[in-house]
């Protein structure tokens, strides 16, 4: 549950969760923040769930720091209920003209290409949160054995449906920006459809998710 | 549908639609985007007639050159602008905060902001656009909102979907105030920097650098050293969040920020300073202010009474 409620700012509470990475901590942020939307509490604007921390911001013309922490405080832990979440799977393709890192994943994990694709693809993965760019869903854990730092120089375009990977996550780039990830692979499935008026991103906090290898072949005939 | 329409003859340097800003998303990585100064962009659409929350544009620096065709139709230029009127063949220097009416074939030339950066055109009526998750605010990065989340381009269009019947000129005698000390309240890391970095960040004074836009402000100066740890576990962003990278220069996140962020946050801006805080143009100095949260409150409460205040004399 949350351990600590500071402010962020005149308009924001912190909602301290702990200081570790890991499910449990991350699976209370995600029950805490549906519970807290399902509310729809006097003048709170935003919330962001994140793998440790909640955010809840609030229009200041509406509220104050001291009402909105008075109703979350009133939140009973028992009411909190459980998170309906998806199994997705997402098909990658790891062509060498989509798996721009593999080489540099190769060196600095001392693993070959099929080593490293059997344990990327034989994993199930939860989705911490999503945010950064629009959709872009943070995905953990990666094993042990698998796990790189981000790029020394980030690229100033990775391309969109991009699966990249940096310490124990694993993420996909909704639309082209720039970003420091270790590229494996691209997906030709749409994760993130801002023509979509509703839930436009297809991972949400607390789903899991199985990357599953399509050929070449497959990619291009995907979205036929 | 109305047959009016501005042709843009040059679309200035960052020209776009914005509007209140889009709630509820950023737990999806959309960030509240908006018009960057909200009095203006309030008090843009009060002189025009029109509801509050419609868009308007906004520009930076050098703004567009449009040429109007169609009736006659309303317009008035917000924050701290220098531009000019085609009507008919004489050409008159506008003034802020005074509407003007255009008939066919009549230009508005916004040559640029004054010591500022934003400012805002707005028309008595619609311009004819469509919502994105309830906001028509255009996020270039994201490409989200309207104009297919890009800038204005030149040679385009804007429609007019409608314009407001009765169209009554009107002003009023508004001056911009600067600020230069930015008050802020501490953020949840500042006791990730060293006592000189601290000192140095509510002493000295900082240059606000040419990388800045829509996302955030960049600033330059004393390098404000980290003790603890460079890098947070990644988590929420604000606009007002101020975050300080490794290299030790803070960066303000500002409307169009990215939702999530793993660099320490040092300071949040109060939300009283933040539409005088957009308008500090490159190159300028700023310094701040620690203040209370229940100062940063009262602030704003005045600031907000103020705002309604003058929107209650249109």
């Amino acid at each position: 549950m949350i351990k600590n409620i500071s402010n962020l700012g005149d308009s924001a509470l912190y909602c301290d969760f702990g200081t570790e990475v890991n499910k449990q901590i991350n699976s209370e942020v995600i029950k805490c923040f549906n519970n807290i939307r399902k509310k729809k509490i006097r003048g709170v604007n935003n919330l962001t769930p994140s793998y440790n921390k909640l955010i809840i911001s609030y229009d200041l013309k509406v509220t104050n720091f001291k009402d909105v922490k008075d109703e979350i405080e009133k939140i009973n832990e028992s009411e909190i209920q459980k998170i309906t979440n998806k199994n997705l799977e997402i098909p990658v393709c790891c062509d060498t003209s989509f798996s721009l890192d593999i080489k540099r994943l190769e060196k600095k994990l001392s693993l070959d290409k099929d080593e490293i694709l059997e344990n990327f693809f034989n994993q199930e993965f939860f989705c911490y949160m999503t945010g950064f760019i629009a959709g872009m869903p943070f995905l953990g854990d990666l094993d042990e054995k698998m796990r790189v730092q981000r790029l020394e120089t980030p690229r100033v375009k990775v391309p969109k449906g991009s699966i990249g990977m940096t310490e124990q996550f694993a993420n996909i780039y909704t639309f082209e920006s720039p970003g420091g990830w270790n590229i494996i692979g691209n997906t030709p499935l749409e994760v993130f459809e801002s023509s979509k008026e509703k839930e436009p991103n297809l991972i949400n906090p607390g789903d899991t998710v199985k990357f599953k290898q399509i050929s070449l072949e497959e990619y291009k005939s995907y979205n036929e | 549908m109305s047959n009016n329409f501005f042709k843009i003859l040059r679309a200035g340097i960052n020209t776009t639609f914005q509007d209140k800003g889009r709630n509820n998303l950023y737990h999806i990585g959309i960030p509240f985007s908006g018009a960057m100064d909200n009095r203006n962009y309030l008090l843009a659409n009060k002189l025009v007639g029109n509801k509050l929350d419609l868009p308007v544009i906004e520009f930076a620096y050098q703004g567009p050159l449009l040429r109007f065709y169609g009736d006659k139709i309303n317009i008035v230029i917000t924050g701290d602008v220098v531009f000019k009127l085609k009507q008919k063949d004489k050409e008159i220097d506008g003034n802020c905060y005074e509407t003007y009416q255009l008939e066919n074939e009549d230009e508005i030339n916004i040559l640029s902001t004054n010591k500022s950066v934003y400012g805002y055109l707005a028309i008595s009526g619609r311009f004819d656009l469509k919502l994105q998750w309830g906001s028509c605010s255009t996020n270039t990065k994201a490409n989200i909102g309207s104009n297919e989340g890009k800038k204005l381009d030149n040679e385009q269009k804007i429609k007019i979907a409608e314009i407001n019947e009765n169209i009554v000129n009107k002003k009023i005698n508004y001056l911009n105030s600067k600020i230069e000390n930015i008050r802020i309240m501490k953020g949840t890391n500042f006791n990730y920097f060293s006592d000189k970095g601290k000192k140095n960040f509510l002493e000295k004074e900082f240059t606000v650098s040419k990388l800045s836009d829509r996302m955030g402000m960049r600033l330059e100066g004393s390098k404000i050293e980290n003790i603890v740890n460079t890098n947070i576990k990644s988590e929420g962003l604000l606009k007002g969040v101020i975050q300080v990278p490794a290299d030790g220069n803070p960066i303000i996140m500002l409307s169009d920020h990215g939702t999530i962020g793993g660099y320490p946050k040092i300071a949040v801006v109060a939300s009283v300073d933040y539409d005088r805080l957009v308008q500090i143009s490159p190159g300028s100095k700023i310094k701040f202010k620690e203040i209370e949260l229940s100062d940063a409150e009262t602030l704003f409460k005045l600031y907000e009474m103020e705002t309604q205040n003058l929107l209650s004399q249109i």
